[in-house]
This record gives structure tokens, sequence and C-alpha cells, in this order.
């Protein structure tokens, strides 16, 4: 199972896995037109938290027993026990929230438009992570654990 | 060896995958009255209001039951366990033999005697009952809800949405008296009040009133007349315990269970709101019937079924769930005594519709009830659950925007990276 880890003490907090995420999430793939034409604009999964000389990135961890799958009420979060990965399938979220409340790493977003949640996907298209692959310091880390 | 589970409700759901992750052979035979695939049971009220189609409603895709080798006996009612002959025996005369056996038959509403009531009424946990109350609302004008909790006022919201006139009856001077305390309850009472729900709080109905066919109206112990055709009675649900009625499992409330949610038989396990589990917080088994401790307990069931040892650590009691656009959330110990080892910190804008309120005990947080803004709310489920030490931190766990800046390496990478 991947696992992404962050090191805080060499992460500059240059939010360069968020864009790297929005990047990989959009319908071009290219930086450019992911920020500047596609609307709206994907949000980034993970999220960069800071104060002072402090940051470190977030983003879920695949839990191998997931609160926010316990907590789902629509079958829209469900833990593939093949690959290990906690999938959100967007389509059936209701935006209850259920799983915002849930994990216990504070790691499922909401929305900007606030009908539904968002979070990792660990980048089903390849083989390290977007946000992993664009650290330019290696403070995010893939694991297999 | 053959699984048998009894419900196919989340905790079915859960029992399955956590039978299949020790067993990949065995075959599952899942028996449930209701005659659907499993479904998000509190979907019902967004399925009401029109918001959700009925394949949405699945809980799992449809090909979840053949890849996990399950056979689904779907419409068909257990009626009896005979746990000396490990068998079930089914309403149409069939019988159903099992090696281990999940009891998750989940709750049934309750409904107390009310004069003039009859069966002239709709309840509200079943994708039936949605149905139901879908086809109430193409005749009738005016609704009476009988509960002012969760269930009720999600009954309340979506026949309100369908255009009817909803009047709500609660016992207790507040709504949500179970989840939530009193500001909150008064936060989303305004907000409910504000779209034209009429609330009608200490106060019950005395006598349904009905003419020479249907319902006219009710009459309320404080003497008002409502006038209605629609009653839907919500004021709980209770663990559904007729198939054990003849048997020897041992029952209080609910199913009683061990600490690896087996039953007094050997083999016969129980989970979901049928059973009676630990609470985490209050140290005490009670029933408590809350969606993902119903999935949680399936899944630990189902290991322990398929010969895992694993003991039930215990739930806490949380509920996320919104009215006409506020969100809320409540979770642990929401409202308790004065008198008790609680300390508690809150601050209220009821204007913006936003409370954040933080129960502590010593140096642990408790519980919590967040209405308007909840961003993050399971860092705070982490700090209970994980039982860290948040004396030093309680303004930044006060804060909207719940940031992990706030605390120190240790309790941040415990929090970001332990299992």
């Amino acid at each position: 199972m991947k696992r992404i880890s962050c090191k805080e003490e060499v992460c500059i907090g240059c939010h360069l896995c968020e864009i790297a995420c929005v990047t990989e999430h959009s319908r071009s793939k290219d930086v450019v037109k992911a920020y500047k034409e596609e609307s709206p604009r994907p949000t980034p999964r993970n999220m960069v938290e800071e104060e002072g000389a402090l940051s470190f990135s977030v983003a879920c961890r695949h839990c191998d027993e997931p609160s926010c799958v316990e907590a789902c009420i629509a079958g829209a979060m469900v833990k593939d026990y093949e690959t290990g990965v906690v999938k959100h399938q967007p389509e059936k979220c209701v935006g209850c929230w259920s799983c915002v409340m849930a994990c216990p790493r504070g790691a499922v977003k909401i929305d900007p438009s606030k009908t539904r949640v968002i979070k990792c996907d660990l980048c089903p298209d390849r083989e390290v992570p977007a946000c992993v692959a664009a650290c330019p310091n290696r403070a995010l880390i893939c694991e297999e654990k | 060896m053959q699984y048998v589970i009894v419900g196919n409700g989340v905790a079915a759901i859960g029992a399955i995958e956590g039978i299949r992750r020790r067993d990949r052979e065995n075959p599952i035979t899942v028996i449930s009255a209701e005659p659907y695939l499993a479904y998000g049971r509190p979907l019902i009220a967004n399925f009401l209001r029109g918001a959700l189609s009925k394949d949405l409603l699945l809980l799992r895709e449809e090909s979840f039951y053949e890849k996990n080798n399950v056979k689904l006996l779907l419409g068909r009612k257990a009626v009896r366990l005979d746990e000396d002959k490990r068998e079930l025996s089914l309403e149409n005369g069939d019988s159903v033999p099992f090696d281990k056996l999940l009891v998750a038959t989940g709750g049934k509403p309750f409904v107390p005697p009310i004069v003039g009531l009859g069966d002239n009424y709709h309840t509200f946990t079943t994708l039936k009952d949605a149905r139901g109350l879908e086809e109430m609302s193409r005749t009738v004008k005016v609704a009476l809800v009988i509960g002012g909790g969760l269930i009720g006022l999600k009954a309340a919201e979506s026949l309100h949405d369908r255009g009817l006139r909803i009047h709500v009856v609660e016992l207790a001077d507040r709504i949500l008296s179970a989840s939530f305390d009193e500001v909150a309850g008064r936060i989303i009472y305004n907000r409910l009040n504000q779209v034209g729900i009429g609330l009608h709080l200490k106060n019950t109905v005395e006598e349904v009133i009905s003419g020479r066919e249907w319902i006219i109206g009710a009459r309320l112990k404080s003497g008002e007349m409502v006038e209605c055709q629609g009653v839907v009675v919500a004021i709980g649900v209770v663990p559904d315990l007729e198939l054990l009625k003849d048997s020897g499992i041992t029952c209080n409330r609910g199913v009683v269970v061990d600490d690896f949610l087996e039953t007094n038989i050997e083999g016969v396990y129980s989970a979901g709101d049928v059973a009676e589990t630990k609470d985490m917080l209050l140290g005490e088994k009670r029933v408590t019937p809350i969606w993902p401790n119903a999935y949680s307990q399936g899944l630990l069931a189902g290991q322990n079924m398929a010969g895992a040892q694993k003991s039930y650590e215990g739930s806490i009691a949380m509920n996320s769930i919104a009215f006409y656009g506020i969100p809320t959330i409540s979770m642990g110990i929401t409202n308790p005594p004065a008198d008790g080892p609680y300390r508690i910190r809150s601050v209220v804008n009821e204007e913006r519709s936003v409370y954040r309120k933080l129960v502590f005990q010593d140096e642990y947080l408790k519980g919590a009830v967040l209405v308007g803004k909840i961003e993050r709310a399971g860092l705070l489920t982490g700090f209970i659950k994980k039982h860290i030490a948040v004396r030093e931190y309680e303004d930044a766990l006060m804060k909207d925007e719940l940031t992990l800046t706030d605390f120190p390496k240790n309790v941040r990478q415990e929090i970001l990276y332990s299992d």
C-alpha cells in the first residue's frame, strides 16, 4: 500500500504539491491550462498548512480501516481491499459531511461547490503521485507500508 | 463453513467486507426482509425530496454481492432461530443452516398508542416508507410529524420540500434533544421556523381525528387543534428482536454481546442498531443506533466470524446532518450534567447560525457540537478517540479553522501518521 507522508523539517511551504495535484486532476493535465482555462478549476486534494517557518502538506493516508468509509451513508467512499486505495466517487456523494466528521486526520476536504467532498486518490494513472514527484525538497515521500 | 447474515443494512455490508478480509472461499448468505440491495438508509430523505435517483441509493455496486460470493435472499423474513439445530426458519417455510451467524436486523420504529391513530400513519426508516410518503404527498396538503429528532425533522424537511405544510410535535422543550444541546437545537429551530415548518414543543398528540375516510386533524395536549391529513410517527427506533423471541440468545434492550461482538451462543454474533455495544466514553454497553458504528461493528464481527479474535474498542456517538443548508455535527458527550466532571467552552453567533461547543474532562476532549462551520471536524474525533491530552491547546481547538500547526510535532505526527 502506497502511503504519502511529509517531512516538515524540509517542507518550505511552496505549495507546488497543490499545484501538481490540480494539474494532474485537470482535463488537460497542463498547468497553465488547468489554472487559466478550465472552469471550475480543479481543487487540490491535499493541503499545505503553514504558520511562520513551519509548514507541511496533508493528504489522505488510505487507512486500513478507514473511518470515512465507515461513516459514508451514500456508498461514495469505498476501500478497495485489493489495491488498498480509499476511493471517493463524487457522483455518489451527497455532501452529508459524515466523512469530514469521521476522518481523524482532517484529510477529507469540502469541495468549493459545497455539494461534495474531495480527497487524495493516489493518482491512479501514475506510478508516483504527482505531489510527491513535484516536491522540490523531497519533503513529500511515498512509501510502501 | 456457512456464513449467514440476517439483515442487509450497513452492518451487513461491513460484515461481508470483514469476512472476506480473512476468508475468500466459503459462501455467505444474506437474508433480508427488505426486497432491496443494501442502500444508504439516511438517503431516504434525499430520495423523498426528489434529489436522488434509486440507483444512487445503493451502498455498493450491484456486482458487489456476486464478487464476494454472497447469496441474497431478499424479501425473505427470518422468523425463528434454532441455536441447537443451528438453523433459521423463514416465513415461507424454508430453513437456512448456518455455522456462523450475524444478527444485524437493525431497528424498527417505535409507535406509541395514540387515540384515533390506528394504523393510519407513516414511519420513516425504510425506502418503502419513503415511497409511501411520496405517494401520500400527492394527496395530502398538511402533514403532522410526531417527534422532533433527526428522523422526524428529516421527514419534515423532505415533505416540506415537496410542497406540504408541516407541523412537528415534540415532547421535549427543544428539538434534537438526543444529539444536541439547547443552543444548537434553537439555531435549527429558528431555521425551520423561518422556512415555515410549524414546531410545537413541550407538546404531544392526544388524539388523531378522522372524518369518514381519512384523517382531518389532531388535538394536541395544549388543546390546540392542528388540521392535517397525514401523520408521520418518528419518535425513535428500538432494536428489532423479533427473530430472537423464542431463541436462547440473551437480550436486554438489544442483543447482548461480549467484547468480540459474540452473543452467549457460540458462533452467533450481533452488530449495528440491534446490538448493545460498548460506548467508548461512557464505558457502558448500550444500543447506539449510529451509522458509522454499525459498519465498524459489522466489519469487526465479520472478521471474528472468519476466525479473528479482535476486540471491539467501543464506539462514539456521532452525527453529521444538515438542515436547510446549515451543517451540524455532534460527537461524544454533547450535553453533560452541570454537576459532573466536565468543562465546557463555547462560542455562538446565533444570527449567523454558527456555534462551536467543546466538552472537556480533565485534560481530554470528550465531545463537540458544531453548527455552521464544520471543516476538519474529524480532527476533534481524532483527539477524542486517540485520547490525546489537549489542555494546552484548547484555544486552538476552539478556532473555526482548525489547523495542526497549533500543535507540537509529536501530536501532529500521531494525528497524521499513526494507525
